[in-house]
């Protein structure tokens, strides 16, 4: 179960580009002689217009087998490299306006600056850029960097070519990191699939893309070119099912692992709820309003940071939890003394007037921040994933799911274990006796009330990460987040934590079969059969205080 | 500040305009041509409808500055239907009855639009519908700026096919008219073309889907089967971010899974971090990129009308351009807004659009326009990689599905927006009403 960070394109790129620089300076005086090849391959670029053409130039200059020339190509797929007006010279070009810098494209040195107007962009495709990446693979199997290694064995898993064979065999023998050296034994086979080896050799490449198993292996068998040979084609057939069949099991705890995830998400958005709905039995419809401007905070913690403290950056997360809990939960706290406190004993108004907050949190948040969705980034500790066998597990899911439990463990933590705790639960449960012994139950109500509108905003923070931040955020979850705390039962958060969970996990099961829109509509209608036969939910409260 | 300000500044505008239309003695509105414009500033719509309402005031208040039309000066009427589809038939029907407008901009939504065609025709007025759309439809009082799906779509399937070399398709959509009609559209097409029927799948996401993560790993096994796959999308508005997060944290990038989208403009790019999607492709008969000088003037403009640098402009912005001057063209050939002598008057009206061609209103109230397929740029925009070498007549009834194949619009000779071609007759001229009980955001 080899856990493997995978990196992204651009990423890898850039990386690439780091090491290159290093690796090249030396090895600049003696590579005189070539760099006339080099150039005029280089000169091609620029020279035909269409992508067909554009794509055989590049194989030229990755034919010239010079690993400079890995720096021209990488450029081109960032869309740097342009073709002089005046002489048609093919430059790397850096800065942005109107005028730009030129640099050479063989050295990289700076060698003046021209108007944009001045310059042709060379543009690119996917097609393109396809053929660069295949191309980079062979130029960059013997870069210093075991991961830039690493990236070019899984580019020539990718696009297996039997005559780049050669080139993998000796980076084999050269090879000194394990997993490298796995993946290019991988990536040898692959190529020996596409090429006219004999029977045995195929058989025994095979067997190796049967070992790497996945998706990949899957798609390696199915493309293999058809042999004449009936061992190899059984091979294949069998290979192919064995791969099957462990993608299966996988799939099963990829269901369960994606379902854990909405879980926790639900769970997220209806913890607040649990408290202000669950313990003190307010219907706040403006509950998703709270998650939204949990969101918002954040993204305006992100703005602030972006363009005052950029070195923080990476922190706007955990410095915009403790402002989205105190912004939510004032806003909560303002409501329920302005509003609520009048209302309760009256279900129907409650809902009525939480509802028209609702839309005046909506549309003022619309007005200040304008209707567009705003963009807060993903911090680099929590974009990409990395793979778990056969799952792809995303690494912004995984702390979601952590900060869920986190929070629900926290929030158990506040309401069993601390005085404000202690009180809320005398003032649920019988309002007139903690009265009595002198608690200020208006004051609990509030604080209350702002708890759970302080936890949504929280779970604001974490759901800008995966979801718009537009002012329509909170409408998305409300629905699901009442349906979450009637499912796990009303005044019991272990409800709560319980009913997101499996309803997550239904809803994934369910998802492949029936897609997701009858995936949902089947969760809904067993919810409602449920509620039937169980009206207080899963884990009912008992005794007197249930009618208190 | 400066987006708080002008916010207010909008506001305060709109309350003046509405406020004046409200209190318009009679002598001045003889002064004074009025235009309406129906477009959301609440609601979920308010994110995509709000920049349409700006782009008509910024082009009214440019024609008055050119002297207005017929002498007179132009005054634009802001109405909100708040994303409410039965209220943009009753702010239609104020626009038009109270208001006497001279013709309406205005609508986003399919659901929207079918909410609003039997008022535009029991009162015969004009609507201008400004985005691209499932087709299905011609009406005498609607005049289609937007693509229909010949305009968009196929071309789009067409780069894919032929550029990239793909053989196996998704077709991921959100739940409702639009997509589905689109997609029907483009499995008949696919499948005409030869793709066999196990190497398509076509899967529906409800509105505001936000979890994507089985359909994202669906998509990925799908791909891995040997053969060059695409994701055709027409997921919709707020769908759409959570959608390509997903993508990219899966690793799926576009050089192996290229995904085209119907429904992803600059304004949409404007949410996301866009660094992992490079690559991505749409399909549009306008970019913000496209290097003319019609639409550096006009980009200019825009930027110098909203006072930010920042805001970008999209498709349907285009088409609301070319609308609005088509409806003065066509007034000015007219003498008069009186709307038969304009309906009558429009088909056949050239005027330029922003991308360096002449759009043209055919007989069947659809325009001529190029289509573009841009791939995603780093900086939010879209980098033209294939363009049509015409402009494509926009088509009301796709020649791909069978029922629809035989109609024909023509509403300058035949009169007709639905005439059958095998019976020779005309079907019918009843404005369809369906029920409006779709949630959010359409095209």
């Amino acid at each position: 179960m080899n856990v493997i960070k995978r990196m992204t394109v651009t990423r890898s790129i850039a990386a690439l580009f780091a090491v290159l620089a290093v690796l090249l300076s030396p090895s600049m005086a003696t590579a005189q002689d070539s760099d006339v090849a080099l150039r005029q391959a280089i000169a091609g670029l620029g020279a035909e217009k269409g992508y067909a053409r554009l794509r055989e130039a590049i194989n030229v200059v990755a034919q010239t087998g010079d690993p400079r020339a890995a720096r021209v190509l990488g450029a081109l797929t960032e869309g740097d490299v342009y073709r002089r007006a005046d002489d048609g010279a093919v430059v790397i070009v850096s800065g942005r306006g109107q005028q730009l810098t030129l640099h050479d494209p063989v050295t990289g040195e700076a060698i003046g600056t021209a108007p944009k107007s001045a310059l042709d962009k060379v543009r690119v495709n996917n097609s393109v850029r396809r053929s660069v990446r295949a191309a980079l693979g062979g130029l960059t199997l013997a870069a210093g960097d075991p991961d830039i290694r690493m990236t070019a064995a899984r580019t020539l898993i990718a696009t297996p070519d039997p005559d780049s064979l050669a080139a993998i065999e000796k980076a084999i023998s050269d090879e000194e990191d394990d997993a490298v050296r796995d993946a290019l034994e991988n990536a040898r086979a692959g190529a020996i699939l596409f090429s006219g080896a004999d029977p045995e050799t195929r058989i025994a490449a095979i067997e190796t893309i049967r070992n790497m198993g996945g998706q990949q292996a899957l798609s390696l068998l199915a493309r293999m070119p058809a042999s004449p040979d009936q061992g190899v084609l059984q091979a294949a057939e069998d290979a192919a099912a064995s791969v099957q069949k462990r993608l299966q099991y996988w799939g099963l705890g990829q269901n369960i692992w994606y379902g854990v995830s909405l879980g926790s998400v639900l769970l997220l958005a209806a913890i607040g709820l649990a408290i202000t709905f669950g313990v003190m039995g307010v219907i706040n419809m403006a509950h998703g309003e709270m998650v939204m401007l949990g969101a918002y905070t954040t993204f305006t913690v992100q703005e602030v940071m972006r363009t005052s403290f950029p070195g923080l950056l990476d922190w706007s997360l955990p410095i915009a939890l403790p402002l989205a809990f105190l912004v939510a939960g004032s806003v909560g706290f303002a409501l329920e003394r302005g509003v609520i406190r009048f209302l309760y004993g009256r279900p129907l108004e409650t809902l009525l007037a939480t509802w028209g907050v609702s839309l005046v949190l909506q549309q003022s948040v619309r007005t200040l921040f304008g209707p567009s969705n705003r963009e807060v980034s993903n911090p680099s500790f929590m974009s990409g994933a990395f793979q778990l066998g056969e799952i792809s597990v995303t690494w912004n899911r995984l702390y979601i799911v952590v900060f869920a439990l986190v929070v629900f463990a926290v929030l158990l933590y506040a309401i069993n274990r601390t005085s404000l705790g202690l009180r809320m639960r005398a003032v649920t449960q019988n309002r007139r006796m903690a009265a009595a012994m002198g608690i200020r139950t208006p004051w609990v109500d509030a604080l209350t009330f702002a708890l759970g509108s302080g936890i949504a905003g929280i779970a604001g923070v974490a759901l800008s990460q995966i979801d718009n931040v537009s002012p329509n955020l909170g409408q998305g979850y409300i629905i699901d987040s009442f349906m979450v705390v009637v499912f796990g039962g009303v005044g019991n958060l272990w409800g709560t934590l319980i009913a997101a969970l499996s309803l997550g996990v239904a809803n994934k099961f369910l998802e492949p079969f029936a897609g997701a829109v009858l995936g949902k509509i089947l969760v809904l209608v067993f919810i409602i059969l449920f509620i039937q036969r169980r009206p207080r939910g899963l884990f009912a409260l008992k005794g007197r205080a249930v009618d208190a | 500040m400066n987006h708080i300000a002008r916010t207010f500044g909008f506001i305060a505008l709109g309350a003046a305009l509405t406020a004046t239309s409200a209190m318009t003695p009679a002598s001045a509105q003889e002064d004074t041509i009025k235009v309406g414009i129906l477009h959301s500033l609440s609601g979920t719509m308010a994110i995509s409808e709000t920049t349409l309402k700006d782009a008509m005031l910024m082009l009214i208040e440019a024609q008055n500055e050119k002297g207005g039309l017929l002498g007179k000066k132009l005054e634009a009427v802001v109405v909100d239907p708040a994303s409410d589809w039965p209220l943009f038939a009753e702010k239609a029907r104020q626009l038009i009855e109270q208001d006497e407008v001279a013709a309406v901009f205005g609508c986003w939504t399919s659901v929207s639009r079918k909410s609003v065609l039997p008022v535009f025709s029991e009162l015969n007025s004009i609507l201008f519908y400004p985005v691209q759309y499932e087709g299905e439809e011609s009406e005498r009082n609607v005049f289609y700026t937007g693509a229909a799906p010949n305009q968009q779509a196929i071309p789009a399937v067409d780069y894919l096919m032929n550029e990239e070399g793909v053989e196996r398709w998704v077709l991921e959509g959100t739940d409702y008219v639009y997509p589905r009609t689109t997609n029907k559209i483009l499995e008949q097409y696919l499948l005409d073309k030869g793709v066999a029927a196990e190497d398509i799948i076509v899967n529906y996401t409800p509105f505001g889907f936000s979890d994507w993560q089985t359909e994202v790993a669906r998509i990925k096994e799908f791909g891995s089967a040997g053969k060059k796959t695409a994701v055709v999308s027409t997921v919709n508005g707020d769908a759409n971010v959570p959608f390509y997060k997903e993508l990219a944290n899966q690793g799926i990038k576009a050089e192996d899974i290229p995904v085209v989208a119907f429904s992803v403009g600059e304004e949409e790019l404007a949410g996301i971090d866009t660094g992992p999607l490079v690559g991505h492709l749409a399909a549009w008969n306008y970019f913000q990129s496209v290097e003319t000088e019609a639409n550096a003037s006009f980009i200019e403009e825009w930027h110098a009308f909203t006072g930010d640098e920042a805001r970008v402009t999209n498709d349907p912005m285009e088409a609301h351009y070319i609308g609005f001057n088509m409806w003065i063209k066509a007034a000015e050939a007219a003498g008069t807004t009186d709307p038969d002598a304009v309906i009558a008057a429009l088909p056949g009206i050239e005027v330029p659009n922003l991308t360096g061609g002449i759009s043209k209103m055919l007989p069947n109230h659809h325009i001529t326009k190029p289509v573009l397929i841009g791939e995603i740029q780093e900086d939010g925009q879209f980098e033209v990689v294939s363009e049509t070498d015409d402009l494509v007549p926009g088509d009301a009834w796709s020649d791909f599905l069978p029922e629809s194949k035989k109609l024909k619009s023509d509403w300058v000779d035949l009169k007709c927006g639905n005439y059958d071609t095998e019976a020779e007759k005309c079907i019918a001229e009843t404005a369809m009403a369906e029920p409006a009980t779709e949630a959010a955001k359409s095209n």
